[in-house]
């Protein structure tokens, strides 16, 4: 077992003019671990993830990715890493097929062709993988980033509000994909706001509050915070969530709905 | 320099020509608006204006050339502005690929845009009666100087694309470009202006480029004018390209 953490950061610091956004983050991260870095809007998540990926440089602090130093081995940092940006990052004049081809051309792996094929096969985009992007759905959308994403399996990943915007099914592939990489051993960092989405998918949870770290462990380690837990009696009401795919269904049975009101 | 430099540009190139491709409109509203000023000034105000013997549209066609290329670096610098918003910029700055061949391949895509527009614009002319008898080696350094001018204006719009807060932004700095060539010696000589305006005219880089090519396709010998031109298609080539340098490097501090 490697015990080197897939990444290591250090009384990260970083400031926009007088705005002092990190303030000495401390984290580690096991390699194929799925870290949550939870946070309300502002607290500094994207930063990190951008320092971390080579496009910003902290003010101080050190931090490195597989082993690589982001800020004097960033090409190595570079190759061993893939961002899913906040916003779906695709080229929406080419085709979904088009831009896997991209990426694997700028990764420099043969046979790009075929590497795009087997993308578009493993998120079910393979009857669209010929359609523009323009044409997509906001899920397909961010099926083809997480898809380019992946493209020659990078060993750490790193996703900043993977599910925002997105709808309740799309958001249930989203981290079907993402507990699919873990287990295949590739480190998953991912920032999100949802609190839900962090207790679903994390290992560990990390909350970033006001430039620091604030608390860091697993689930139970952060229950453990609070003080014993009580027992209540709560009537059980279904969530909005829970009511909504019980209706909708599996996307089959969803048509079948239509087809029936019909 | 990256050992992947030269395969990463061709692989942006590729993809921004893409672009081009399905969406030919970019180059035809390049070619439309100079081509809708050639007509104009030849048929309407060009009877009015006297360049000394030649006709109007041998004298006008240079400056039209520019003003072709200044509207079309316009949609460079929209190409990078909209790489920046959609966050495919950072997706690639955040790969193993040669950095510079992120700007390179806008760089080159521009080249070759903007060539293809001044391809339309000349057969529109020769079809109103441009004529030239030069030989291919003029046309060569016609071409020459057209690179040069492209290539520095490709660089401004570079700067001005990464600097943008907005795609109206991204593609305003081109509108004073658009104005230089009314106040050079590229509709009327120069000769006929208030002494002040005359002294702008003569000493700006519009008026020397155009002459210059005026002499090419005329075949008159060059004189100073081609180094004036060169002077500053160089010297802008040199500044506007150290100028995009620093803006995206300050895109990553």
């Amino acid at each position: 077992m490697n015990t080197t953490p897939a990444v290591r950061i250090t009384g990260l610091t970083k400031s926009f003019g007088d705005i002092d956004v990190l303030r000495g983050v401390d984290l580690d991260i096991a390699t194929g671990s799925i870290v949550a870095l939870l946070g309300s809007n502002g607290a500094g998540k994207t930063t990190v993830v951008k320092i971390l990926s080579t496009l910003l440089g902290a003010d101080a602090g050190s931090a490195t990715v597989n082993g690589f130093d982001v800020a004097t081995e960033a090409a190595d940092v570079r190759g061993s890493i893939s961002l899913t940006g906040q916003f779906a990052a695709v080229d929406e004049i080419l085709t979904g097929r088009e831009n896997l081809v991209l990426i694997a051309k700028l990764r420099h792996l043969d046979r790009p062709g075929q590497i795009a094929d087997e993308q578009l096969e493993r998120f079910s985009l393979a009857d669209v993988g010929g359609r523009r992007v323009t044409t997509y759905s906001g899920g397909m959308r961010r099926r083809l980033d997480i898809a380019m994403s992946l493209v020659g399996n990078p060993p750490v990943i790193f996703l900043d509000e993977p599910t925002t915007g997105l709808d309740p099914h799309a958001r249930l592939e989203v981290w079907q994909t993402v507990r699919e990489l873990a287990d295949g051993g590739t480190t998953v960092l991912l920032t999100t706001q949802y609190l839900d989405e962090a207790e679903h998918l994390a290992d560990r949870i990390a909350i970033l509050h006001e430039g620091r770290i604030l608390v860091e462990g697993t689930l139970a380690d952060l229950k453990a915070l609070m003080p014993p837990a009580q027992v209540t009696y709560v009537e059980k009401q279904p969530s909005l969530e829970e009511i909504f795919l019980a209706i909708v269904g599996r996307r089959t049975t969803a048509a079948a709905v239509a087809a029936s009101e019909n | 320099m990256n050992q992947h430099s030269i395969h990463d540009t061709t692989t942006l190139l590729g993809r921004s020509l893409r672009h081009i491709l399905r969406s030919p409109d970019t180059i035809i509203t390049t070619a439309i608006t100079p081509i809708a000023m050639l007509l104009m000034f030849v048929y309407v105000f060009g009877g009015a204006i006297d360049t000394g013997g030649v006709t109007y549209v041998n004298y006008l066609l240079p400056g039209i050339l520019l003003i072709t290329v200044a509207s079309g670096v316009a949609y460079t610098s929209l190409r990078l502005y909209t790489d920046l918003s959609s966050g495919i910029f950072e997706r690639f700055q955040s790969m193993p690929i040669a950095r510079s061949a992120v700007l390179w391949g806008h760089v080159i895509t521009s080249l070759i845009a903007n060539l293809v527009s001044l391809v339309l614009v000349v057969l529109v002319a020769l079809a109103i009666g441009f004529r030239t008898g030069i030989g291919p080696g003029a046309w060569l350094e016609v071409l020459g100087i057209m690179v040069l001018f492209t290539l520095a204006l490709t660089w401004l719009a570079v700067s001005a694309g990464l600097a943008a807060k907005s795609p109206d932004g991204a593609g305003a700095f081109a509108y004073p470009l658009l104005f230089l060539p009314f106040v050079s010696s590229a509709f009327v000589p120069t000769s006929g202006m208030p002494r002040a305006v005359k002294w702008f005219a003569e000493h700006q880089p519009v008026t020397s480029i155009v002459d210059t090519l005026r002499n090419l396709f005329a075949d008159h010998a060059l004189g100073s004018d081609l180094w004036t031109a060169l002077a500053w298609c160089g010297g802008i080539l040199v500044v506007a390209q150290a100028l995009a340098v620093r803006t995206y490097q300050r895109k990553l501090a």
